[in-house]
């Protein structure tokens, strides 16, 4: 994986001083909480409801254990002993103290991890496949131009007071594992027919409360143009963003009403323009990051067989580890979803157990899934017995990747100042019912995703099953939606009709779920029934 | 009203700017003012009579002026780029990559704080208006 040099290195290090100074003035009173405010965001500190939250860059999902030890040890000293990872790889904080976000920042930088750009009007942290380097489909990692991306992105001095947040996904195979056409600009990395590499780019697209999906503005990027590019679609979208309406500053409304065409026509006379500005790093920069990235040592001939005589392993392996491309291997995924947990959360003793099994298991490296897992991507068959023993051991061996009880859910009103409704419990819930009678088994994949207000930061739109909290009257009430996908199908779902209150919702869930498995054909999805036989059904057994 | 920061060695340009209409009506003109909304690339073809232009910031978050200076110094412009406006010490140093060599900030800045911030980066990640090296650049001189 990616190391800093002493030129990452010395730049944050320079943030660090930066915030330390910026946050000292803020005590003396030297700035307002208004001019604070965007450079404490654009480090990652949020006020919620009870405290300060701090959101650390995990970029593009990658970390070794050097470095998940680190984000336990901040856990340990910093809040209340665990921590939240997010549905953008990052991992949050939630009861952290003005005085002491500085201190954390110091003990990120001194194993290469940092808080820039982690909320704020800016280009946030850049997100990409969870399996990088270990799926079969990919034409390339696509990490390398994530990374490319990132160091162009930090601390962009045109690009730091942009009309509205702003993010990057980066994916290199056909199967959308990262949500990319949901993104700000989601890139895919292509091969043409001649056998080159370029970068397809899709922007404007977005969840919030005008989801949209973004459409491909150029098919084939070169690779020597992918910095010039973005910055040209950048440019575009900072001088006419608009900036008169918080709820239609995204990209995703600028490109809707410019139209794609139009959008796509000013970002290549921006582009044209820039290609003579001497903006895109040479393409042995590209080579100097992709160095990095090497495959690690696999072993050959390591067995292919599982001893699969113990049933519970047996369905472990079954849900939870996923094809790799070298023979032997799997990628594993840790399931941070126990069966009424709260979605996401890792204690420190988890986190801790967590890198010492990538060290011992997975060449020293974890992926954060935006699905709100963790991931050890490069394990040897013969290893997952013992892998999958220390897990169950630990509380983080649930059997259920994809499955109804691995539901994405914002942190909602337990700590979100912005939630209309709590989101937690309702995943709690849902995943105790289903878990209780058994149909977790019988359901296969299906993706449940949870948002405590039309923020959407739950993903609801684009789940097969979508949960979103709306007030209503002073009470919580939630909408269901269906039909949704992030994936290479993506999708958005649509909503039922009239809300449910906190009961209600899970017995709706179950009734959706009933009208499935009634009407299923062989080897459908939920997703897939919902697309065959459209949204009547399931409104009839909800609402009669 | 606050001091004016100037990093440059000619004399100030001691006429008033007029808005973007005005100059674009007038054929002496040659200081210019700026606002967010306003697009930069109308005053390219002009730029050989003006030696001053003043980028408004009514509020600090709002960065448009930030590509109108870059677009300026792309196409060549060489006289004062002078932001006005909320111009506060935590924007100074990427106001200053973006092109611009004089501030003239709302309210007083302390100067102890902007000479830190302009101090503060060892190093930068991109090509912008300045003549910094980016990282890259270094990387693989
Ligand atoms: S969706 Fe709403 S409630 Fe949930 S985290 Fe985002 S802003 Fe908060």
């Amino acid at each position: 994986m990616y190391k800093y040099d002493s030129y990452d290195q010395a730049m944050v290090d320079a943030r660090v001083e930066e915030f330390r100074d910026q946050a000292r003035r803020r005590l003396e009173g030297k700035l307002t909480e208004d001019q604070f405010k965007p450079l404490r965001l654009m480090n990652g500190l949020y006020l919620q409801l009870h405290a300060y939250m701090l959101r650390v860059a995990i970029p593009y999902g990658t970390l070794d254990s050097r470095q998940m030890h680190a984000l336990a040890d901040i856990a340990e000293k910093y809040d209340r002993g665990y921590g939240h990872f997010t549905t953008r790889q990052n991992i949050q904080y939630n009861w952290i103290r003005l005085e002491e976000a500085a201190d954390i920042l110091a003990d990120l930088a001194k194993v290469e991890m940092h808080a820039i750009q982690t909320s704020g009007n800016c280009i946030r942290n850049i997100s990409s496949d969870h399996f990088a380097g270990a799926a079969a489909d990919e034409v390339a990692d696509p990490r390398p131009y994530a990374e490319l991306l990132r160091q162009w992105s930090s601390f962009h001095p045109e690009f730091s007071y942009l009309p509205r947040k702003f993010k990057i996904a980066v994916i290199a195979s056909d199967t959308d594992r990262a949500a990319m056409r949901l993104h700000d600009i989601g890139i895919q990395i292509v091969q043409n027919e001649a056998g080159e590499l370029g970068a397809a780019f899709y922007v404007g697209g977005g969840m919030g409360r005008t989801p949209m999906i973004a459409p491909c503005i150029n098919s084939f990027v070169p690779l020597d143009q992918l910095v010039t590019y973005s910055e040209a679609c950048l440019r575009v979208y900072n001088r006419y963003g608009r900036r008169d309406n918080k709820y239609k500053a995204r990209i995703k409304i600028l490109v809707h009403e410019l139209g794609a065409e139009e959008y796509t026509r000013q970002v290549e006379e921006e582009f044209a323009h820039l290609l003579d500005q001497g903006v895109e790093p040479p393409l042995a920069e590209l080579e100097r990051i992709k160095a990095y990235f090497e495959d690690p040592l696999f072993e050959a001939g390591t067995p292919e067989t599982i001893d699969r005589s113990d049933p519970d392993f047996a369905l472990w392996v079954d849900r939870n580890t996923v094809p790799h491309k070298e023979a032997g291997y799997v990628a594993a995924v840790i399931s941070l979803k126990p069966v009424g947990g709260i979605p996401g959360d890792a204690t420190a003793e988890q986190m801790r157990l967590m890198a010492d099994l990538a060290k011992d298991y997975s060449f020293d490296e974890l992926r954060v899934m935006h699905t709100q897992n963790v991931v050890l991507p490069h394990v040897r068959k013969a290893d997952l017995h013992a892998l999958w023993t220390a897990l169950d051991e630990a509380g983080l061996g649930s059997p259920n990747l994809d499955t109804i009880e691995d539901i994405i859910a914002c942190p909602g009103l337990d700590y979100c100042s912005l939630a209309n409704a709590r989101s937690i419990p309702i995943a709690q819930k849902i995943s105790e019912r289903f878990a209780e009678t058994g149909k977790t088994a019988t359901l296969g994949q299906l993706k449940l995703k949870i948002s405590g207000c039309i923020n959407a930061c739950g993903h609801h739109h684009a789940g097969h099953i979508g949960i979103l909290g709306v007030d209503r009257k002073g009470v919580e009430n939630y909408q269901l939606l269906l039909g949704g996908s992030e994936a290479e199908d993506v999708s958005l779902a649509k909503i039922t009709g009239p809300g449910f209150d906190e009961n209600g919702i899970v017995d709706a869930v179950e009734t959706v779920t009933s009208v499935y498995e009634r009407e299923r054909q062989d080897g459908e999805r939920f997703l897939d029934t919902y697309r065959r036989i459209g949204m009547n059904p399931f409104k009839e057994a909800l609402y009669g | 009203m606050a001091e004016t920061l100037r990093y440059r060695d000619d004399e100030p340009v001691d006429h008033p700017a007029v808005t973007v209409d005005s100059f674009l009506d007038q054929s002496n003109a040659s200081a210019v003012r700026i606002e967010p909304g306003d697009d930069a690339r109308a005053l390219l073809p002009h730029l050989e009579r003006l030696a001053l232009v003043e980028v408004n910031f009514p509020a600090f978050g709002d960065g448009r002026g930030y590509s109108s200076a870059r677009i300026l110094r792309e196409a060549g412009y060489d006289g004062e780029l002078r932001a006005v406006g909320d111009v506060l010490v935590d924007q100074l140093a990427y106001m200053r990559r973006c092109g611009f060599d004089a501030f003239e900030p709302d309210q007083q800045l302390d100067m102890d704080d902007v000479d830190a911030a302009f101090a503060r980066w060892p190093e930068v990640y991109q090509t912008a208006a300045d003549a910094r090296t980016p990282i890259w650049a270094k990387r693989h001189a």
